[in-house]
Parts: structure tokens; C-alpha cells; sequence
């Protein structure tokens, strides 16, 4: 296992002018609880990468340091060769970063084009452009084959599935140019599954957008990432083109850690 | 533009029906119906028109009622409470509430006198001292709410004990006379007949506005919707909660003033509690949840209308002043009940 992990303490070639996001030596403590303890990460641009690893591992931290929600304790991020500070989820915006969480980002009590722009409103002076938001939310759903009654409708009124697309349609129209996807598949239909896979395969096809998307299920990840990567203990311990590996054996790598742990724990009794 | 966006059924989408394709009066009322019953004020309305039409038509006090002295009593008894009404409801819109801010009315006016006979302020400039007085008053309930996380019920209790104790040490509890050159001023604020009712419509209107058609108001539904959710978003969740804290404690400073302007007098047993109840029960009766994420600005000006009628009504009636309150009480309960029984007609209706 240790033998497909590039340097697990120096930053992952190719140079960093190469890649459009790295994170190097990305730490993160809540309290007592380590979350990630050294974590280095890049993104090609164009690169669709998958985040895989066992619950608790690190990934949904990962992911909101890079999308400017939290501050890393220790670490930087690199930006198209540049290192940045991510003020927060504007500032990140505003650099062209942009994301989907894993709880969604939902209000409940608000209309669907709403929540479609969320701090970022559209406006006319001081007041909502309600009339342009209403349009281009319809616009932008149908586009993507979201079928909901009526963008007027409160988003507490949908299913788990239209919510996630609500949630992805919100990110995909914003212009964003790296796009970190947490679990997008996870409240979906096999139909609205294929639906969203099938909307970051339209980005591939784009070019200009790299995509890190967390997802548990290897075939799905296999079938639209160009990279693999996973995250144990808050550190990435496995980095490989798709095309070089197999579900078999992401499976095989996270049942193992299992099993050590399982071991651990035995001998500790 | 299409049909259902026409239909704008969202809280926030507001009023939207267009008008009808012509197809003659019913259907034009039968539209009109739908969607003034889809307003969320649709159903304190009814309640204050049904209020309306028993005291005014059906009771004995009917006489009495549409006279020129009791319409200004009612819009006396509702004005400066749907004033701090306002505030309430965009707190407890954001998720917060303000138990303080019957203090703060009852504080501002001493600041006002003390400001003009003491540091000879000029009047008009002492009256904006104690405004920004109440925004400081707000600025602090923010902070202990938002950055040391007291909630906000107990924190917002306890500065109201600060301010009540810091009010009557300053005025050693004496009520005060108005000084005389504010009198001429004071006519604007509270000392015509109609000055409270017209500053409580103008702001009702302004903040109304805020909530539904401003990124402001959006942002605070947000925050009370879905806490997490929203800072997820980017929304500084901290500006929302210290901004509304300092619009309560400023429109508190504001009743409190046009109280003292229009009995003539600075009473340090005005305020309190008491109006802060009245205001948090008139946001609820007229559509605000308790537990955050949706209310209305205008709704609580209805309340706030429902409760004032209710108690000059009963007073027409000749009931005493002992049971009344009994009366009331069961009055608030019974609104209450009805709305919400309404408001769940008005969703399935919806749906």
C-alpha cells in the first residue's frame, strides 16, 4: 500500500505552475480531534479528481478548507501557481473556487431560485431582481434536466434529489472554474445519479474547469475522474490515474484499513 | 413573463399577481381571493377585520367606536408597540429575540433630557444622541450574543436589568417633565395626535420592504433558516444578527421618545417588559414563527392592531380593568389559535 504513495511528506510532482489548485502540507485540528495531519493535494486543470476514503477520514475538512470556510492550522494553497489566503466563501468565489456540501447549503423557507442565488443575488438598486433570478433558475434547472413544479416553491417542499440538484446547478452556473463537489451523488436516484455524472462529463469535455468530487461509490468515481485519490488518517496515502487501477482494488485498500484497525483494537483488548 | 411566475407563491416573492386575462369579475375575485389569501398577513387580517366589524357594528359600543378620538386611542395603543414590533420580528426572523428593549424604551427618553438640560445639547441633536444610545444598547446585546454566545434570551434579560437599574439611578426613579424647548420638536414626535401612528406606517413600510424585496431581508431569513447552511453560503451571519440587534434597540429609542412627547412626561415606570410582551406576542399573532427563518414585518403591525382593538373594545364595553386581562389573555390565545389554524388552510391550499 505505502508503495503507490508519491513522497507522503513532500508535495506531489509535476510543479506547481502545472497544476490550477495544491494544497501542501494542509493540517487541521478541531480541539483534541485531528482531522488532517498532512495532507498534500493538487488539481490539474481540466482534471476531474476523486476523494475517496473511510467516514471520518478528513475529506469533507478538506474539502472547506479549499473552498475558503475554515483555515487551515498549518499549510498553504496554491491558486494557478500563487499562494493565497481564502478569506472565507466569498473571497474564494471570487477567485473563481466554488462548492457543493455535503449537507447542501439549503434554506428550507426559501423559494428555489432563492436559494439558486444565494449571496449573490441579483439586483436593481437595493431591491432583489426577483424577476431575472426566477428566469435564469428555471433556465439553468431545465438545462440540466432538475425537474422541480416550480422555482417559486420552498426548497423544504422537494425531495433529497431535487434539493442535490438545486444544490450542483447552484455551483455549476456560477462560473466557477475549480468545482469541489461533496458526496453529489449521495441523495440521488440512479436516474438523477446519471444525471450529474453526466453534467461533470460535459465539464470535462469544457476544458476549463477541474473538479475534486468526494463520492463513495468506485464505480461511479472510476467512470468520470481522471485521478484517484485517498484520504486515510488526515494524510492522502494513494494518488493514481483511474486508468491504473479498479474498483477491486480501492475496495481491497479500504477494507484493509478496516481490517488493521479491527486488528488494532483486538490486541488492545 | 409566464404564468407561474406570476404565481409568485414564495414568502419572499411577495405580492405578484398580475392582472387577469379579462374573463370577467369572477374569475378576476376568484383569482384576487386566491392570492390575497396566499399573502401571510391574510390571516391576521381577517381576524382584525372581523374585530373591526364586531366593535364597530355588532357590540354595544358600536356608537362609539369610529369616533375620531377612539380611531386615535387604537392607533395610540398599536403605534409605538408595532414599532418595537418591527424589531422583534427581524430577530426573531434571524433566530434571536430581545427581552431588553422595553428598557431601552423607557431609558431613551432620560438620555434626551439629560443630554439637552444638563449638557445643553440642542434638542434636535439630543434626540439623535439617544438613538445612537440605543444602537450602542444594541451593539452590545450583539456582541454578547454573537461573540461571547450567550442566547439571546437570557442575554438580552439580563441587559435589561442593567438598563432598567442604570435608568432609575440616573433619573433617582423621578419621573421628568419635557424641557420646554424640546415642545416645539416634540410635535413631530409623538405631540400630534397622529405623529405616533405616522412614524409607526412609515417605518413598517421601510422594513417590510428590508425583509422581502432587500438582500438584508433575504440574508436574515437565511440565518434563521438554516444557520450552518447559510454561513456555508458566505453570508456573514455575525453582521445580520449584530445589524437587526442594533435595529431593535434604536427602534426601542424611538417609541420610547414618542411616548414621552405625546403623555408629556419622562416616566420611569414606562416601558419594561410588558411592551416588549406586547410586541413579541403581536409578531407571532401576526405570522412570525418562534422558531426562526419566517415572519413578516407587516403581519405584526396587524397584531399589534388586533391587540390594541381588543383592548379598547373591551374598554367601550364597559368591562372592569380586574378581569380584563383574563379576557385578554384568552383574546391572544383565541387570535393565536385562529391563525394558526388559517395559516395551515392558506399552506395546503398552496400545495
Amino acid at each position: 500500500m505505502t508503495s503507490d504513495v508519491s513522497e507522503s511528506s513532500a508535495p506531489a510532482a509535476p510543479g506547481p505552475v502545472a497544476d490550477v489548485l495544491r494544497g501542501e502540507h494542509i493540517s487541521k485540528s478541531f480541539g483534541a480531534v485531528t482531522a488532517l495531519t498532512d495532507v498534500n493535494i493538487r488539481l490539474a486543470p481540466g482534471e476531474v479528481l476523486g476523494l475517496i476514503g473511510d467516514n471520518g477520514a478528513g475529506k469533507s475538512t478538506l474539502l472547506k478548507i479549499l473552498c475558503g470556510f475554515q483555515p487551515p492550522d498549518t499549510g498553504r494553497i496554491l491558486l494557478r501557481g500563487e499562494e493565497v489566503t481564502l478569506k472565507g466563501v466569498d473571497n474564494a468565489r471570487a477567485l473563481g473556487i466554488d462548492v457543493v456540501y455535503q449537507d447542501l447549503a439549503l434554506i428550507n423557507e426559501l423559494s428555489v431560485y432563492h436559494n439558486m442565488y444565494l449571496n449573490r443575488e441579483l439586483r436593481r438598486g437595493p431591491m432583489l431582481n426577483n424577476r431575472k433570478m426566477r428566469r435564469l433558475a428555471r433556465e439553468h434547472l431545465a438545462d440540466m434536466g432538475v425537474r422541480i413544479p416550480s422555482v417559486d416553491v420552498e426548497v423544504a417542499k422537494l425531495s433529497g434529489g431535487q434539493r442535490q440538484g438545486i444544490a450542483v446547478a447552484r455551483s455549476v452556473y456560477s462560473d466557477a472554474k475549480i468545482l469541489l463537489l461533496d458526496e453529489p451523488l449521495a441523495a440521488m436516484g440512479a436516474k438523477e445519479g446519471a444525471l450529474i455524472l453526466g453534467l461533470v462529463r460535459d465539464l470535462k469535455a469544457r476544458g476549463d474547469v477541474s473538479v475534486i468530487i468526494i463520492a463513495h461509490n468506485y464505480a461511479q468515481v472510476l467512470e468520470v475522474c481522471d485521478r484517484v485519490n485517498l484520504l486515510q488518517h488526515g494524510e492522502i496515502t494513494y494518488d493514481k490515474p483511474s486508468a491504473d487501477t479498479s474498483v477491486d482494488e480501492l475496495t481491497e485498500m479500504v477494507v484493509q484499513e478496516y481490517r488493521a484497525a479491527l486488528e488494532a483494537r483486538q490486541k488492545g483488548r | 413573463m409566464s404564468e407561474t411566475a406570476q404565481r409568485s407563491a414564495g414568502s419572499l416573492a411577495g405580492p405578484g399577481s398580475g392582472p387577469g386575462s379579462g374573463k370577467g369579475l369572477r374569475s378576476l375575485l376568484g383569482r384576487g381571493g386566491a392570492a390575497f389569501l396566499r399573502q401571510r398577513e391574510a390571516s391576521v387580517f381577517i381576524v382584525a377585520a372581523v374585530l373591526v366589524i364586531y366593535f364597530g357594528f355588532i357590540s354595544s359600543a358600536s356608537a362609539s367606536f369610529f369616533t375620531r378620538l377612539n380611531i386615535i386611542n387604537v392607533s395610540q395603543g398599536t403605534a409605538p408597540f408595532a414599532i418595537i414590533a418591527i424589531g422583534e420580528v427581524l430577530l426573531l426572523v434571524c433566530g434571536e429575540i430581545d427581552l431588553s428593549v422595553g428598557y431601552v424604551w423607557v431609558l431613551s427618553p432620560f438620555l434626551m433630557y439629560f443630554f439637552i438640560t444638563d449638557y445643553h445639547i440642542p434638542v434636535f441633536l439630543a434626540i439623535v444622541l439617544a438613538l445612537i444610545c440605543g444602537a450602542i444598547i444594541g451593539l452590545i446585546n450583539g456582541f454578547l450574543v454573537v461573540r461571547l454566545k450567550v442566547p439571546s434570551f437570557i442575554a438580552t434579560l439580563g441587559t435589561a436589568f442593567i438598563l432598567n437599574g442604570f435608568m432609575l439611578t440616573i433619573s433617582q426613579a423621578q419621573a421628568k417633565n419635557l424641557p420646554p424647548e424640546a415642545l416645539g420638536i416634540g410635535k413631530w414626535f409623538g405631540g400630534f395626535a397622529w405623529a405616533e401612528i405616522i412614524w409607526a406606517v412609515v417605518l413598517v413600510a421601510i422594513f417590510h420592504f428590508v425583509l422581502i424585496r432587500t438582500r438584508w431581508g433575504l440574508h436574515t431569513v437565511a440565518t434563521g433558516g438554516n444557520l450552518l447552511g447559510a454561513s456555508e453560503a458566505g453570508i456573514s451571519v455575525a453582521k445580520i444578527k449584530f445589524g437587526n440587534f442594533m435595529v431593535t434597540s434604536t427602534l426601542g429609542a424611538i417609541a420610547g421618545i414618542l411616548e414621552a412627547f405625546r403623555t408629556n412626561t419622562i416616566d420611569p415606570s414606562a416601558g419594561g417588559f410588558t411592551p416588549m410582551f406586547y410586541a413579541v406576542a403581536a409578531a407571532v399573532i401576526g405570522g412570525t414563527a418562534l422558531a426562526g427563518g419566517s415572519g413578516t414585518v407587516l403581519g405584526a403591525l396587524l397584531g399589534m392592531l388586533v391587540l390594541a382593538i381588543l383592548q379598547d373594545g373591551f374598554n367601550l364595553l364597559g368591562i372592569s380593568s380586574n378581569p380584563f386581562l383574563i379576557i385578554l389573555g384568552a383574546a391572544i390565545l383565541a387570535a393565536m389559535i385562529a391563525n394558526v389554524y388559517l395559516t395551515r388552510l392558506r399552506r395546503a391550499g398552496r400545495s
